[in-house]
């Protein structure tokens, strides 16, 4: 195998192994200074052990997601030289601010978000995770300027094969940038709430600590409801986006080969796509839902993948099956987030077994989901590394594949080792529950747990 | 001082900042083994437990600012020393999972194992990436053109031991600063022992490096730079003697204090050997500074956070400072 294909190999274990982490902590900062606040506000017992149990899974996450994320910020040097050359001046001033700005308020007041209950203020404690909060936020925000850059680049002049920086407004806030943001945003939001809910769901299955748990449900489903219509409308804003700036990359999503010159383009929502015959095997296809989907309009114009010469197009199959798999488990989180609606209003929502069976049973679909989604993404944008400008062949360091075959397998044998012990350690944590224990800081409501799970009704917690 | 000379000395810092920060941390790590008993192992934890993720992240800072001011540097030097910096990583990275995980385990012994490991390929590898920075790198046309095992070399190798034991120094300095009783005894015996090596080492380098490579003797001994340069080693060796000095005295603060000054006299005094080559042997600094409008830009980002960050990183200090006791502090 030659260097180019290892490295991008090597690029997408890292990144994938990476991204699970913080999606789930992107999430759940902004769940903890909910939790937070809500105890700040009525000093309840509950949302300050809600909080000490919930920061626990939250440590463990954020841990492994800081160093896993390391090794992303060396690959472009060791592995992605040539790349990283050509787009320097544009490209790593990004990756120097998401490095001070969010990546240090993170890593500098999360001793005080874990440890730090004694030893401040509340209010400093509370300053603490909203700024942990912003900071996995933030840091975001500039790895998807940096990466949108990559799939519309703006802002730059090419001199000489280097992108040389015009107006960094432009190359920042360039035409992807704002749906691919929010668009990840919202996945670690809804992904992390699903997580929380699945948690809890089992916890409830089992009748431990019901009133606990019943709390923290209604709190992720609270943050589902607001989420998850968001992201479909969202996601509809970027397939718009791509159909505009990356029309190779729709048309390989799509699995749509043909420009529809008269009529609408047909949707496809099954197919084999064979890239040699430039055909799709076994299609099911609904007739004009493409031009409605992507144009908004019964007959508008999709530019078909033909349109673009054969070393211009990413892979069909991976990138038309990844954006459906995703898709699909975006539609059943806002379905079971709907019956969920329906189950809290009717006050049954902690007393149906088969919602809570199900709540656990898609918990790992949203890391799946945002896996897919950058696979989408990512595969999509080939063979370019800056779209249309740069291809990835030229883009990788003059190393020889042996080092870069070498290093695959040490990733392959730690991240087995780190997911094993992660899986393990995480369960175990989950496993001990909240800890009643230690004595609550400050003035609070009284406890009495035990009589609070057996009397509270669902509309009190509510 | 012009606007590369600015992004220089912010690099130059953020380097040192993440050597003596988390050398102290990697230095607990390679001092673990020592350690009595599990008792005394959490007492070494739990005194860099609330720093060393804060610690480790100026890496992360120092990547960013070198890709974003001397990008040459960045891309020539990660593709060249591609095995021992991924090493590095899966040091660090060892080092941080064990750093997890061992607080939730009930068999210590296999993460015990981890944090030193992790601790020891992390070091050692940074030895190897400054010895290897130190001999030069093959270039043809702003590009590394040499084989992935040109890093290994007999100096190289040197440089590595003696990063462990100016780690270890660091480390057991720190662990005066933060423990009492018999770890605290402990590690004073293991300050001396330190020091002594890296004395030892720092003669070595004196002695070697000039051989090694001629131009750092003429790089040294250039007007004006021959007036001022004098003053490293003077540093180095005026720290060293009060290191010993108030090891002997028991003293609490001055023994992590002075070895600090050990790491940056010896830090400045390569500096100064190098200037104004970025890359050896041929490489400026003029010819890997990134684009002015870059510059500007990224240093509006430093000037704000820069000082934040330090201001709070100090202040997390001030939070955690004393003693650390055995009880459960993390998590």
């Amino acid at each position: 195998m030659d260097v180019v294909l290892l490295s991008r190999i090597q690029f997408g274990i890292t990144t994938a192994f990476h991204i699970l982490f913080p999606t789930l902590t992107i999430g759940m900062a902004l769940y903890l200074v909910l939790v937070e606040f809500l105890w700040l506000k009525t000093r309840r017992e509950l949302y300050y052990r809600m909080y000490r149990f919930w920061v626990k899974v939250f440590a463990i996450h954020f841990g492994v997601g800081v160093v896993t994320g390391i090794i992303l910020e060396f690959e472009f040097g060791t592995n992605f030289a040539r790349f990283s050359q050509a787009v320097a001046n544009v490209f790593a001033p990004l990756m120097a601010y998401e490095g001070m700005t969010a990546f240090f308020l993170e890593a500098g007041f999360l001793g005080i978000m874990i440890f730090g209950w004694n030893r401040v203020s509340p209010r400093v404690h509370f300053l603490s995770t909203c700024l942990v909060a912003v900071g996995a936020s933030l840091s975001a925000f500039w790895i998807m300027a940096a990466n949108a850059w990559m799939q519309t680049p703006a802002g730059y002049e090419l001199i000489d094969g280097r992108f040389m920086v015009t107006r960094f407004q432009d190359a920042i806030f360039n035409p992807a940038f704002p749906t691919h943001l929010t668009h990840m945003l919202l996945a670690s939001y809804e992904t992390a709430a699903f997580a929380i809910a699945g948690i809890s769901a089992w916890f409830l299955l089992k009748k431990s600590h019901p009133a606990f748990f019943k709390k923290s449900l209604y709190l992720a489903l609270f943050m589902a409801a607001i989420i998850a219509p968001l992201q479909v409308v969202v996601g509809d804003f970027k397939g718009q986006a791509v159909a505009k700036h990356q029309p190779a990359k729709l048309a390989a999503m799509e699995a749509h080969w043909e420009t529809n010159t008269e009529g609408g383009a047909a949707f496809v929502a099954f197919a084999l796509p064979d890239m040699e015959t430039e055909t799709n095997r076994f299609s099911i296809t609904i007739p004009n839902m493409l031009s409605i989907l992507t144009t908004h309009s019964i007959n508008g114009q999709v530019i078909g993948l033909k349109e673009f010469p054969p070393e211009d197009r990413p892979n069909v199959g991976v990138t038309f099956w990844t954006f459906r798999v995703m898709v699909a488990i975006g539609f059943l989180f806002l379905a079971v987030m709907l019956w969920g609606g329906v189950l809290a209003f009717q006050g049954r929502l902690s007393d149906t077994p088969l919602f809570l069976k199900i709540l656990i049973g898609i918990q790992p679909l949203g890391f799946l989901a945002t896996i897919l989604g950058w696979v989408t993404a990512e595969m999509g944008r080939q063979p370019w590394t800056v779209y249309g400008l740069m291809r990835t062949s030229d883009s990788v360091s003059p190393i020889a594949a042996g080092n870069v075959l070498w290093s695959i397998c040490m990733f392959v044998v730690f991240f087995m080792v780190i997911g094993f012990s992660y899986f393990y350690f995480t369960l175990k944590v989950l496993r001990s529950g909240p800890d009643l224990d230690p004595p609550v800081p400050g003035p609070h409501v009284p406890p009495d747990m035990i009589t609070m799970n057996n009397e509270m009704s669902d509309r009190e917690v509510a | 001082m012009d606007l590369v000379h600015v992004w220089l000395c912010l690099v130059g810092l953020v380097v040192i900042l993440y050597v003596v920060l988390d050398g102290f941390s990697l230095g607990v790590g390679l001092l673990f083994p020592f350690a009595g008993n599990e008792a005394e192992r959490d007492e070494l934890i739990n005194s860099i437990a609330p720093v060393w993720d804060a610690n480790q992240t100026w890496v992360v800072f120092g990547g960013g600012a070198l890709f974003a001011s001397f990008p040459l540097i960045y891309t020539v030097l990660f593709s060249a020393l591609y095995i021992p910096l991924l090493t590095f990583l899966f040091g660090l990275i060892f080092r941080g999972v064990a750093f997890e995980f061992r607080v939730n385990s009930s068999r210590k012994g296999v993460w015990n194992l981890a944090f030193f490991a992790g601790s020891l390929i992390a070091t050692i590898s940074q030895g190897f990436v400054l010895g290897a920075y130190l001999s030069g790198i093959q270039m043809d046309q702003n590009r590394f053109s040499g084989g992935a095992f040109d890093w290994l070399n007999a100096f190289s190798i040197m440089t590595g031991l003696a990063l462990i034991a100016g780690y270890c120094l660091m480390g057991s300095t720190y662990l005066i600063l933060k423990t009492t009783g018999n770890v605290q005894q402990r590690a004073f015996r293991q300050a001396f022992w330190s020091a002594v090596a890296v004395t030892g080492f720092l003669g070595i380098v004196s002695i070697w490096t000039p051989i090694h490579d001629m131009s750092f003797v003429s790089r040294w001994m250039s007007e004006p730079r021959v007036y001022v340069v004098w003053v490293f080693p003077v540093m180095g060796i005026a720290a060293m003697t009060t290191l010993f000095i108030h090891l002997k005295k028991k003293s609490e603060i001055i023994p992590f204090i002075s070895s600090l000054f050990v790491f940056l006299s010896a830090y400045l005094g390569l500096q100064a050997a190098i200037y104004p080559y970025v890359i050896l042997p041929s490489v400026t600094l003029y010819d890997a500074v990134a684009q002015t409008r870059t510059l500007e830009f990224t240093l509006w980002g430093v000037s704000i956070c820069l000082p934040v960050i330090l201001a709070y990183i100090i202040y997390s200090y001030w939070v955690f400072r004393g003693k650390i006791g055995t009880e459960g502090l993390y998590h």
